[in-house]
């Protein structure tokens, strides 16, 4: 063999990737790629999917790709979840090496936030943001594509250092030295940092985005004190992703530079100052964890008032309430290593600024509370994860304000009692949150319904679930179990608890299996949605046929009330019963285009030929994203029309039209 | 009982750039974009304070830095700033000669600030003072260098412009163009202003 064949060899497929897991893993890929690709060229669907999905700019078919994605990631993500709990049930004969186990948490985690939870909102605000607020796509439709384009070709980056090369291995927070290339040679941080930076872009892109759609994109007569609960969320998350994100590329690019061009950022030696890290990325990370709460905090305040048939209590307090929490989350980063040693003064303020943003959290739930109460409920899968939340998430927030008391955390800080809380809060409140208003906003994306009954049952695996794997983890942070340990001496107590940590890890397991084939059943027999308004919905999504046509609205409509479409209900004025045939205009929406699927393979390609260093690679990829940046600089065709004869038909199909 | 609806387009007296309402979205989305410009660069300065004295075995920023060629790109970048204005002012007075004429200076200044920069770069490098020494020079080179590759951008985006208004003219998309072009030109300049005050001026006289 020649020895280049052999180098290649050597550097994509060492050791760590050729474990048994990593095999089966191959073998999956394998299998699930070649099925694909024959299905695809059975069915002749290969046109159709690059017309219809790989260049659209449709906010709904963006939606649909994000969610596809997100779901993806969360098997992913669990899969990973499951070895880890598998391995602490048997500390006496691990499953998986201690340095395997370094890899799959640090993937976990990884994944869960950047690949999971991320594209998860996005997939929600694509699908209904423009719908709320009666705009026919978003701002920037292209943009809108490069964004999500970034972000798959980010996911996959990380994701192939699996099976390519090997994964990164110092956790989802990537603090140096551990990160430094003295200690940790190979490509695996290299993966981490550039997705991270790929997929960032991306992020950063629909913050902006979402932040003009929501300023200048509203219908006419739709005030900022008429707006959605749920637009308002859109709105604060963005900003939130504005600021925070930015320091969050600083941090990951000054890592890179470490790794690959020798400068001393976090290095030990020559003046290097590793805190810096762990400052900028928490200046990024405390705010993310608002960045990925705030959106379910919109959700469940539609829900609730959807299911509860009545408005929401107390709108202009929950108004004040997401702009108090979106300031103070920049404040508080300093809780996350008050074990730094800043000294007394500062630990102070951060304990306390932490403490106060307990407090327009506590209003929100009182509100939730009140807008339920008097109320005529439907327990629908969505109203019970809003049910579940409210408990689930003020005992989080609760662990949160003990973290938060500085004595105490120096005691709890990296236990399992951690890993319990933010659990508590990300699952209870950021997860429970999107899906339901998965389950909410599903007729609207797919025009049926997800079947009530096994949603119902999936509902209960994941939040029984949910209890019997974190409840005893606080325990065990009591009784001092740090985290990422992938093994542990038997004598101290915590060998019960773990066992039971993951049956519930199981137990969850089994609630995303359901929740699985409650989707691909409803795909088939779900009940299907034909009056647009299958919950008797308040805001203007509703006023829409499901699924929606491609330009939204054929007239926008004026919005005089808080919750619109309520109240055209109410009045009798809906768009459905008042537009006639004359009524019609020529419609202007975005064009389809090639250049964001092509730009985020190029970063890809740029991204993979650093991860292992080879730059002729990289100087194709980065020719790529010059040539695709420029075309889309004298690329003036953007638009095209929709004629009225074609909307009219389209709405005389729909029933739609009066005359 | 019907619902009333709004109309599609509505006439507006703006200049150019702002007459078409989506090219005016587009502007502000661009103040969005510069707000994450405003963070990325805020990162680095508060991180150039924090390395400030990170000297290890590296040179000080008094003995590195020389006044003489910062003030030549200083005195560049600004000029250039004032010329990204006349051009913009052309361009408000619908005289395209002129405006591609003062875009054509603008970006010559900008090249000779790029140039005048490099070869501050590659001095410092050849005298040792790479940014593997020291956590100073480490973030020193990081942003300055951020700054320096923005306005490197700059002038290829400013290229691609010269030849989108030589070919279509002016209308309300290659106005919000430039416009948004000048916009990020002024900023590049502020951002420098910063620089050349906190890490210059800062460094020779601490
Ligand atoms: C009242 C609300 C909250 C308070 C007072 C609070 C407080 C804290 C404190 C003090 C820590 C640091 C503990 C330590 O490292 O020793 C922490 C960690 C964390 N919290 Fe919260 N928190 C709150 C809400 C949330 C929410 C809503 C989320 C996410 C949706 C969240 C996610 C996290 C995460 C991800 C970590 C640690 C991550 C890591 O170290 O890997 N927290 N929280
Ligand atoms: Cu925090």
């Amino acid at each position: 063999m020649p020895s280049f064949v052999q180098y290649l060899i050597r550097t994509l497929f060492p050791h760590d990737v050729l474990r048994p897991t990593e095999l089966g893993a191959d073998v999956m890929i394998l299998a699930t790629g070649v099925i694909i690709v024959y299905y695809l060229t059975k069915q002749k669907k290969w046109l159709y999917l690059w017309n219809e999905w790989l260049t659209t700019v449709d906010h709904k078919k963006i939606a649909v790709m994000y969610l596809i994605a997100a779901v993806a990631m969360l098997f992913r993500g669990g899969v990973d979840a499951l070895m880890l709990r598998t391995n602490l049930a048997l500390p006496t004969t691990p499953v998986i090496s201690d340095l395997e186990y370094n890899q799959v948490f640090t993937t976990h985690g990884t994944i869960m936030i950047f690949f999971m939870a991320m594209p998860f909102i996005f997939a929600l605000f694509n699908a209904v943001v423009p719908l709320m607020i009666g705009a026919r796509d978003v701002a920037f439709p292209r943009l809108n594509a490069m964004s999500f384009w970034l972000f798959a070709f980010g996911a996959l980056l990380l994701n192939i250092s699996f099976v390519i090369g090997g994964s990164p291995d110092a956790g989802w927070t990537a603090y140096p030295p551990y990160t430094g290339l003295l200690f940790n040679p190979g490509p695996g941080e290299n993966y981490y940092f550039l997705s991270l930076l790929i997929a960032g872009i991306g992020t950063t892109m629909t913050g902006v985005n979402f932040l003009v759609t929501t300023l200048r994109m509203r219908a006419p007569g739709m005030t900022l004190m008429k707006m959605p609960m749920f637009i308002w969320a859109t709105m604060a998350t963005s900003a939130l992703i504005l600021f925070a994100f930015p320091p969050l590329t600083v941090a990951l690019a000054m890592s890179l530079f470490d790794r690959l061009f020798g400068s001393s950022f976090f290095t030990l030696a020559h003046g290097g100052l590793p805190m810096m890290y762990v400052n900028l990325f928490w200046l990024f990370g405390h705010p993310e964890v608002y960045i990925v709460v705030l959106p379910p905090f919109g959700i469940f305040s539609e829900v609730v008032a959807t299911f509860s048939r009545k408005a929401l209590f107390g709108y202009s307090v929950m108004v004040v309430s997401i702009i108090s929490i979106m300031f103070l989350a920049y404040g508080t980063w300093v809780h996350h290593f008050f074990t730094m040693g800043a000294g007394p003064a500062v630990n102070a303020f951060f304990g306390l600024s932490t403490m106060l943003i307990a407090i327009p959290t506590g209003v929100k739930i009182f509100n939730w509370i009140f807008t339920m109460w008097g109320g005529r409920i439907r327990l629908t899968t969505a109203m019970l994860y809003q049910l579940a939340f409210i408990p689930t998430f003020v005992i989080g927030g609760a662990t949160g304000i003990l973290l938060a008391t500085v004595p105490a955390d120096y005691q709890l800080h990296n236990t399992y009692f951690l890993i319990a809380h933010f659990h508590n809060v990300l699952i209870g409140g950021t997860l429970f949150g999107l899906l339901s208003g998965m389950y909410y906003w599903w007729p609207k994306m797919f025009g049926h319904k997800l079947n009530e009954r096994q949603g119902q049952w999936a509902f209960w695996l994941y939040f029984i679930g949910f209890w019997v794997t974190f409840g005893p983890q606080y325990l065990l942070g009591l009784k001092g179990m740090t985290r990422r340990i992938y093994t542990y001496p038997l004598g101290f107590g915590w060998h019960e608890l773990n066992v039971i940590s993951t049956v519930g890890a199981f137990i969850m397991g089994a609630g995303f299996v359901v929740m699985v084939y409650n989707v691909v059943w409803s795909l088939k027999y779900g009940e299907k949605d034909l009056t647009g308004d299958p919950w008797d919905g308040r805001t203007l999504e509703w006023a829409l046929p499901s699924p929606v046509p491609e330009y939204n609205f054929a007239r926008i409509p004026v919005v005089t009330a808080r919750d619109a479409w309520w109240d055209m209900k109410q009045k009798g004025q809906t768009l459905a019963n008042s537009l006639r045939p004359e009524d019609m205009r020529t419609i202007e929406l975005p064009k389809n285009t090639p250049v964001p699927f092509l730009l985020g393979l190029a970063f890809f390609v740029v991204g993979f030929g650093m991860t292992f260093q080879w730059w002729v690679i990289v100087a194709f990829g980065a020719a790529g994203v010059v040539a695709s940046l420029v075309y889309s600089a004298f690329d003036y065709d953007e638009h095209k029309h929709v004629g009225a004869e074609v909307i009219r038909r389209t709405e005389a199909a729909l029933g739609r039209l009066q005359g | 009982m019907s619902l009333p609806v709004a109309e599609e387009n509505l006439e507006q007296h703006l200049p150019l750039e702002f007459s078409d309402e989506k090219e005016s979205i587009k502007i502000t989305g661009f103040w969005m974009f510069l707000v994450t410009d405003v963070l990325i660069f805020g990162s680095l300065f508060s991180s150039y304070a924090v390395y400030r004295s990170a000297f290890a075995q590296g040179p000080t920023p008094n003995q590195l830095f020389t006044f003489g060629p910062v003030i030549l790109e200083t005195l560049l970048l600004l000029t250039s700033s004032f010329t990204i204005g006349l051009a913009i002012y052309a361009m408000r007075k619908q005289n395209k000669k002129a405006l591609m004429a003062w875009l054509v200076v603008t970006l010559l200044l900008g090249a000779g600030f790029v140039t005048s920069e490099v070869h501050d770069f590659v001095g410092y490098v050849a005298s040792g003072a790479t940014w593997h020494q020291s956590g100073f020079l480490s973030a020193f080179f990081f942003l300055v260098g951020t700054h320096g590759a923005h306005v490197t951008f700059g002038i290829l985006w400013a290229v691609t412009l010269l030849i989108q208004v030589a070919r279509r003219g002016l209308t309300p998309i290659t106005a919000r163009k430039l416009f948004t072009f000048s916009l990020y030109w002024h900023f590049l300049d502020i951002v420098w202003i910063f620089i050349f005050t906190f890490v210059y001026l800062n460094g020779k006289i601490v």
